[in-house]
C-alpha cells in the first residue's frame, strides 16, 4: 500500500463525521454509566471548548455544566474566554475561585519554599515558570526555573531534584482541586465528568494523576491537536479560542506547553507522534519538519521515553492478582 | 572494580532496583537504555554524586556520556575530583 508523504495533510479529518462519532460516543457512555449529563472545567483553551461544544451537540445545553476555576496564577483571559464559550453554547456554568482553598492546603507555601531554596530573594511578587531543557541538545531532559523579579530582571536556574519535585507536587494541587470540584458538581447533578486531553497530552502523559487525568470519559483523547483546532473552527467556537496557543495556565509567567513539556511546538509534535504511530523513519520525519535526521531521531526517542516514564499515570492501581473486571458486561 | 564504581553500583542497586536481583547490568551498559534511569532518576543520581563526593555537576555535564553507565559515572567523578 502506498504510504502518504508525511505532511500536515495526513492529519486532515472529516469534521462532520468525527463530530457525529463523538456525539454518539458521549450518549452511549452516559447510558452505560447511568448518568444524565456532563460536567467539565472550561479553561478557555481549545480542548475544553471543543469538548463542551461536542457535549452540547450530543446532549443539549441544559445537560452540560461548565466550571470556571481561576486561581492566583491564572491568566485573566482564561476565565474571560471560558465564560464566553459557556455563554455562546448556552450552558449553565459557575465560577469557583480556587485560590483560597489552594492557600489553605499549602499549595503556594510549599511551592514558594522550594523556589526560595534556589532563588533566595524570591517573593510572591516575582513571576515564575518551569521550562524543560536538555533533551533535544543531546543532553538529558531536566527542568529549569525561569523567574522574573519585580524589577524586570530574568533568572534561569537548573532545578535540583528536591526543589523540582516539590514545585511540581505543590502546583499539582491546582489540577487535583479542580477535579474535586468537578466531581462535587457531577455527584450533585448525577452527571459524569469529562476529561479534555487531546491525543498529544494523553499519549505523552501530560496530565496530573487524579487531577486533570481523572475523568469518566475523554471524548477527544484520540484526536491530534491540529484535529482539535479543525473541530473548533468547524463547531464555530470564538475566534480567540480557535487561535489560542496551548498554555499550562499553571505558573505566573506565561508558559507554552511546548516550553514546559513537549519537545516541539504542537503542530510539529502532531506530525512527530503521527509518524511514530505509523512507522515512519527519522529521515522521513526530518524531511517533514525541516530538521536533521539526528534531531528527528531525538524527537522520536523522546516520545518513547515519555511514554515509558508516564506509564504509571495511566495505570489502574496494581493488584497482586485479578480480582474483578468491573467493565465486563456481567460484572455485578 | 574501583571503590567508586562499587559505591555507584551499590547506590543503583538499592535506590533504583530496590534490592531486586532480577536485573543484571554490566559496568558499560546504558542505564537509560535499560530503563533503570529515567530523567528524574538522573536528578537523583546527580544529588547522590554531589552529596557523596562534594562535586558540582554543571548543566553542560548533564549528558549521557557522563552519566549513562557505572563506568562512565565513575570516570566522570574521577575527572571532577582531579580538576
Amino acid at each position: 500500500m502506498d504510504r502518504p508523504k508525511l505532511s500536515a495533510d495526513v492529519l486532515a479529518i472529516d469534521c462532520d463525521a468525527e463530530t457525529a462519532r463523538v456525539e454518539a460516543f458521549i450518549v452511549q457512555t452516559l447510558r452505560a454509566f447511568n448518568k444524565r449529563g456532563v460536567v467539565l472545567g472550561l479553561s478557555g483553551g481549545v480542548d475544553s471548548s471543543v469538548c463542551a461544544a461536542l457535549a452540547v451537540r450530543a446532549l443539549g445545553p441544559q445537560k452540560v455544566f461548565g466550571l470556571l476555576m481561576p486561581e492566583r496564577d491564572s491568566s485573566g483571559s482564561s476565565t474571560r474566554l471560558g465564560a464566553e464559550v459557556a455563554q455562546q453554547l448556552g450552558i449553565p456554568h459557575a465560577v469557583e475561585d480556587i485560590a483560597p482553598a489552594l492557600e489553605a492546603i499549602g499549595c503556594y507555601r510549599w511551592r514558594d519554599e522550594a523556589v526560595r531554596a534556589v532563588l533566595p530573594d524570591y517573593t510572591p511578587q516575582w513571576r515564575i515558570k518551569l521550562a524543560i531543557s536538555g533533551g533535544l541538545a543531546g543532553g538529558i531532559n531536566h527542568f529549569r526555573l525561569i523567574a522574573q523579579s519585580p524589577d524586570g530582571q530574568m533568572h534561569d536556574v537548573r532545578l535540583p531534584l528536591r526543589e523540582y519535585l516539590q514545585i511540581v507536587a505543590a502546583t499539582n494541587h491546582k489540577q487535583r482541586l479542580r477535579k474535586t470540584l468537578e466531581y462535587f458538581h457531577a455527584d450533585r447533578l448525577n452527571y459524569a465528568v469529562i476529561g479534555t486531553p487531546n491525543r498529544l497530552e494523553y499519549d505523552q502523559g501530560f496530565f496530573v494523576k487524579n487531577g486533570d487525568g481523572s475523568a469518566d470519559l475523554k471524548p477527544i483523547a484520540h484526536l491530534y491537536k491540529s484535529q482539535v483546532y479543525a473541530l473548533a473552527r468547524h463547531l464555530g467556537l470564538p475566534e480567540a479560542v480557535c487561535n489560542a496557543a496551548p498554555t499550562t495556565d499553571t505558573y505566573s509567567l506565561p508558559q507554552g506547553q511546548d516550553e514546559f513539556y513537549f519537545a516541539l511546538p504542537w503542530a510539529q509534535m502532531d506530525l512527530a507522534l503521527w509518524a511514530r504511530n505509523h512507522g515512519y523513519s527519522a529521515e522521513e520525519l526530518a524531511a517533514a519538519l525541516g530538521c536533521t535526521a539526528q534531531q528527528a531521531a531525538a524527537v522520536l526517542a523522546d516520545i518513547d521515553a515519555k511514554r515509558r516514564t508516564t506509564r504509571y499515570l495511566h495505570a489502574r492501581p496494581a493488584l497482586v492478582e485479578t480480582v474483578l473486571n468491573p467493565c465486563a458486561e456481567n460484572a455485578a | 572494580m574501583s571503590d567508586n564504581q562499587q559505591k555507584i553500583r551499590q547506590y543503583i542497586d538499592s535506590n533504583f532496583l530496590l534490592g531486586a536481583r532480577d536485573t543484571s547490568y554490566s559496568d558499560t551498559d546504558s542505564l537509560l537504555d535499560l530503563h533503570i534511569l529515567d530523567s528524574t532518576g538522573v536528578l537523583e543520581l546527580i544529588l547522590f554524586l554531589e552529596e557523596t563526593w562534594g562535586i558540582q555537576v554543571a548543566d553542560i555535564e548533564m549528558v549521557p556520556e557522563n552519566l549513562d553507565s557505572v563506568a562512565a559515572i565513575a570516570a566522570y567523578v574521577q575527572r571532577k575530583l582531579a580538576a
